[in-house]
């Protein structure tokens, strides 16, 4: 008997492993987006009805009190920090709800038991999160042209601070959802970090006009960065160099996912 | 010649949960061959999840190790996950979705394309075909738990896992399910389950182990286990109370008493006993201990060596 007539391996060849891997992620991203779309009432339709009210309150009675930068309106200095916190808030909800359902409700079982490395989780989960959030926040932005319409100067600074942005958000999301254990956990992180440091960021405001210990304090604050290297896309003017603020968000996005993906290689609570 | 690998293995596994004081599972060591229908048995608490869900890679062994057709659980994990097929104790479900959705993304994650045809034969096998488009949320617990079968078994995976299947389930759902892993087994499958019905493990498994306090206190043929004990019972009903002293050697259940007899004689003296104790007896039969006798004693035999 030579070795050729010894028995077939049952198992797969390492390429068809490395394909059928892929094929997993693809069906877990589209699942992760299927589900915020079935709701999308609720996911998409909500977040954008809540900017819409906050641009026409203080729009309304600020527009005429506040100018941040010269040639800009308040309304329109506050339509890309609106969109830019619709995003940030949406990709951090997406992830972190989608887990700490499945955890509580013990369907993340179904993914437990599959093939799916730590990489394609976590590869699914940020980039579904992103796409929720560059949904909610093209939303956003839409709606806002009917009330002041605003172009961008420099589009692609926008672009990459949205995906940077999303990015962050999306990881700090997993993060959260393999953390909490209880959905009043989920809401504490999201209303006790998540919240202040978007509106405090200054997505009302430009910190310049904050005293000089706040001024301070919301350096300090990565959201900060996000939010104005997204408003210079728009206006070509912004608190900090977009450079310095490119630096941040990038390490910020790095140090998170990193993160993210070690607390999903080490189980971190969810494989016990 | 080549050895094929065995379809599990357990190599002293041990497992102590971080908030427990005493071991879940303490050198656990099986191995089971391909194309079994092995069944591993014991009381609520034994380790028999303990067991499965470090199988499954829901939870890691503080010792020892785990392979599925000689891929370790956790260095070879998708190897050995993608030969795993596991029915989940728990009556869980994804209200996101519809059956047949449930059913492609689960076949999704195992990277398998093109799966309509199994997907509708599993439909077809486990009576779902006319709720393929209904809602999670919609179906009883009887057809969740079908869904729970399917969603196993999707990436036909060779080896099938079933942990207490059957608990709270219809006789139809029984009938279905048996019949078709039944199948499944002829068809080269390995089949371990967990069940606390015993007479279904009598029927199903040629292999079974049994655990208690998270060791493995008997592991041998179904039939020699059967054979090995107290092989004759004596079963009665009554009314009456039972006399004091043969209290501790018998099973009652409601009106129901098994008595262990080792022969004739025995079956005589007991029958005088109760005869002097006034103890008025209805439906007198001798028949072969079954495994709930087995399990019973096994159980009995005070703490585990």
């Amino acid at each position: 008997m030579t070795a050729l007539t010894e028995e077939k391996k049952p198992t797969l060849l390492q390429h068809e492993q490395e394909n059928s891997l892929l094929a997993g992620t693809g069906t877990l991203f589209r699942k992760e987006v299927l589900r915020f779309w079935k709701v999308s009432f609720q996911t998409v339709g909500a977040p954008v009805l809540t900017a819409i009210l906050y641009l026409l309150i203080f729009g309304h009675v600020l527009e005429n009190r506040v100018q941040v930068y010269d040639n800009v309106g308040y309304t329109s200095f506050l339509i890309p920090g609106l969109v830019m916190m619709s995003v940030l808030q949406n990709s951090f909800a997406n992830a972190s709800s989608s887990l700490v359902q499945s955890k509580i409700t013990g369907n993340l079982v179904f993914l437990l038991v599959t093939p799916l490395s730590p990489l394609a989780w976590f590869t699914a989960y940020v980039g579904a999160a992103m796409v929720r959030g560059l949904v909610v926040g093209l939303g956003v932005y839409v709606a806002t042209l009917w009330f002041s319409p605003i172009g961008l100067v420099a589009p692609l600074w926008t672009l990459v601070f949205t995906l940077l942005g999303a990015c962050l958000m999306g990881s700090l999301g997993l993060i959260a959802g393999l953390w909490a254990e209880k959905f009043d956990q989920m809401a504490a992180f999201q209303n006790f970090i998540v919240m202040p440091m978007t509106f405090l960021a200054g997505v009302f405001y430009s910190v310049k006009s904050l005293p000089p210990f706040w001024l301070a304090a919301s350096h300090l604050n990565p959201f900060f960065y996000m939010i104005d290297g997204f408003r210079y896309g728009f206006f070509g003017v912004s608190d900090v160099s977009p450079w310095i603020s490119l630096g941040v968000v990038l390490m910020g996005a790095g140090v998170v996912s990193a993160v993210a993906l070690q607390l999903l290689r080490s189980g971190y609570k969810i494989r016990h | 010649m080549s050895t094929s690998p065995n379809a599990l293995r357990f190599d002293s596994v041990s497992k102590t949960y971080a908030t427990a004081k005493t071991p879940a599972l303490e050198h656990v060591s099986l191995s089971i061959d391909q194309g079994e229908f092995f069944g591993l048995l014991g009381p609520n608490g034994a380790g028999k999840t303990s067991l499965i869900s470090i199988l499954a890679g829901l939870s890691r062994a503080s010792g020892g190790t785990v392979s599925v057709l000689g891929h370790d659980v956790v260095s070879d994990f998708a190897r050995a996950r993608r030969a795993l097929g596991i029915v989940p104790q728990e009556l869980v479900f994804d209200p996101f979705f519809s059956v047949i959705e449930t059913l492609r993304i689960q076949s999704g994650y195992f990277g398998v394309k093109g799966n309509e045809v199994w997907i509708r034969e599993l439909l077809e096998n486990l009576g779902l075909a006319d709720k393929a488009n209904a809602n999670m949320r919609q179906l009883s617990g009887g057809m969740k738990r079908r869904v729970l079968v399917a969603q196993a078994l999707v990436h036909k995976p060779p080896v099938i896992v079933l942990d207490e299947p059957t608990a709270g389930v219809d006789v139809e759902l029984r009938q279905t399910l048996w019949h078709f892993i039944a199948r499944l087994n002829r068809e080269g499958h390995t089949v371990l389950l967990t069940t606390h019905y015993l007479e279904e493990a009598e029927a199903l498994c040629g292999r079974i182990a049994m655990l208690k306090q998270g060791r493995v206190v008997a592991l041998d043929r179904t039939s020699s286990l059967l054979a090995g004990k107290a092989s004759t019972m004596l079963r009665f009903k009554t009314d009456n109370a039972l006399p004091q002293d043969l209290m501790p050697q018998a099973r009652v259940t409601g009106r129901i008493v098994q008595l262990k007899a080792h022969d004739a004689n025995e079956v005589e003296s007991l029958l005088a006993r109760l005869r002097a104790a006034q103890c008025k007896v209805e439906d007198l039969e001798i028949g072969r201990a079954d495994l709930e006798d087995v399990f019973l004693e096994i159980m009995q035999e005070g703490p585990a060596a």
